[in-house]
């Protein structure tokens, strides 16, 4: 039952993401034109709040609410994070989604969209299937 | 599809109930139509930074969701493939989150839909309106994303081969823009930066030099 939680906490960023207009596809293509501040508004108010309270988490030692030490997120680098950068940058120009917002995309009454969800699993599946041939 | 009505029923009475002007001693007047306002960039940004610490403190969960995709895969078709053998139970939070985005696209982009036109620039509305995208209510242009459209090239390629190339980049990048561009940023991790950097630059271009031909099409 406790992760209804993450239940919840899907509802507030997916309200979040479509009423700030992040999952719009007209968004998307003004954002690739820069043809207006709104989108780089999103990240560069997103990210000095996301990096802050991380700050803060990690200055004050901060614990879950379970009581579990808060592990700090690790990336690694491999040549793939450009390769596949690139080609998802090609399909996010395409659909004007990232994965989070295809879910919202559907929810908020674009049917269709649910295609492209089922699009981006057989890719999903696809890249799995072809990893060992690729370069990493 | 009781319930889907009954759903709809909920949604009508709400906005009766939110829409009208409310007269508090005879004299203040209160009107709830804000709600369906779009929000503001210095709302919605500083919501989606704090979802980062928020899902670190509910569990040390960390925001990323092309993983649901993976999850999915995993639990569908593993097909024994190396990439999909793991035990996606472990992981299931991330698919309730994802459930999560869903109602809540719902209310956002459903319930409390703006009614008015999407305001972007006038250079992108000239842009688009150039090949017959208007923009009207709702936060996709139907000419474009409709069961009529997909049917046709244009829609095969912005749909299917669109949410081929989010589903295989992504998986190929260990991350989109929620976990290599919010989360990884956040946490300064600098592979997030090129992340961030390459699959910009990838919609960057691909807008300027082959999107064109495709909303011609």
């Amino acid at each position: 039952m406790k992760k209804f939680q993450y239940i919840v906490a899907g509802i507030f960023f997916g309200l979040v993401l479509t009423k700030g207009e992040a999952i719009s596809w007209y968004r998307m293509q003004e954002m690739f034109r820069f043809e207006s501040f709104h989108m780089f508004g999103i990240f560069m108010t997103a990210l000095p709040t996301g990096t802050i309270l991380l700050f803060m988490i990690r200055k004050f030692n901060l614990k879950t609410f379970d009581g579990e030490p808060i592990e700090m997120p690790v990336k690694l680098y491999h040549h793939g994070v450009i390769i596949g950068s690139v080609l998802f940058g090609f399909g996010w120009a395409l659909t004007g989604a990232c994965p989070g917002p295809i879910y919202a995309q559907i929810g908020s009454g674009f049917l269709v969209t649910i295609i492209t969800l089922l699009s981006a699993l057989f890719g999903t599946w696809c890249y799995g299937y072809f990893q060992k041939y690729l370069p990493d | 599809m009781a319930s889907t009505q009954n759903l709809v029923c909920k949604a009508i009475i709400l906005k009766s109930i939110i829409s009208v002007d409310y007269y508090i001693f005879g004299v203040l007047k209160i009107n709830m139509n804000w709600i369906y306002e779009p929000w503001p960039w210095y709302v919605a940004g500083p919501l989606i930074g704090a979802t980062v610490p928020l899902l670190l403190l509910l569990g040390n969960k960390k925001l990323g969701i092309s993983s649901s995709l993976r999850h999915v895969c995993a639990a569908i078709l593993p097909a024994n493939i190396s990439l999909f053998k793991y035990d996606w139970k472990k992981e299931s939070w991330n698919l309730l989150f994802v459930a999560g985005l869903f109602i809540g696209g719902y209310i956002g982009g459903s319930v409390l839909a703006n009614p008015n036109p999407i305001a972007i620039s006038l250079n992108t509305q000239n842009y688009l309106s150039s090949f017959g995208i208007e923009s009207s209510p709702g936060l996709m242009p139907a000419e474009l994303f409709s069961w009529e459209t997909l049917l046709s090239f244009k829609g095969f390629l912005l749909i299917v081969v669109g949410g081929f190339l989010v589903g295989f980049g992504t998986r190929y990048a260990r991350g989109c823009t929620s976990g290599h561009g919010i989360l990884g940023l956040s946490a300064l991790q600098w592979p997030s930066l090129v992340a961030t950097a390459s699959f910009f630059g990838g919609g960057i271009v691909f807008s300027k030099f082959i999107l064109p031909y495709i909303l011609a099409l």
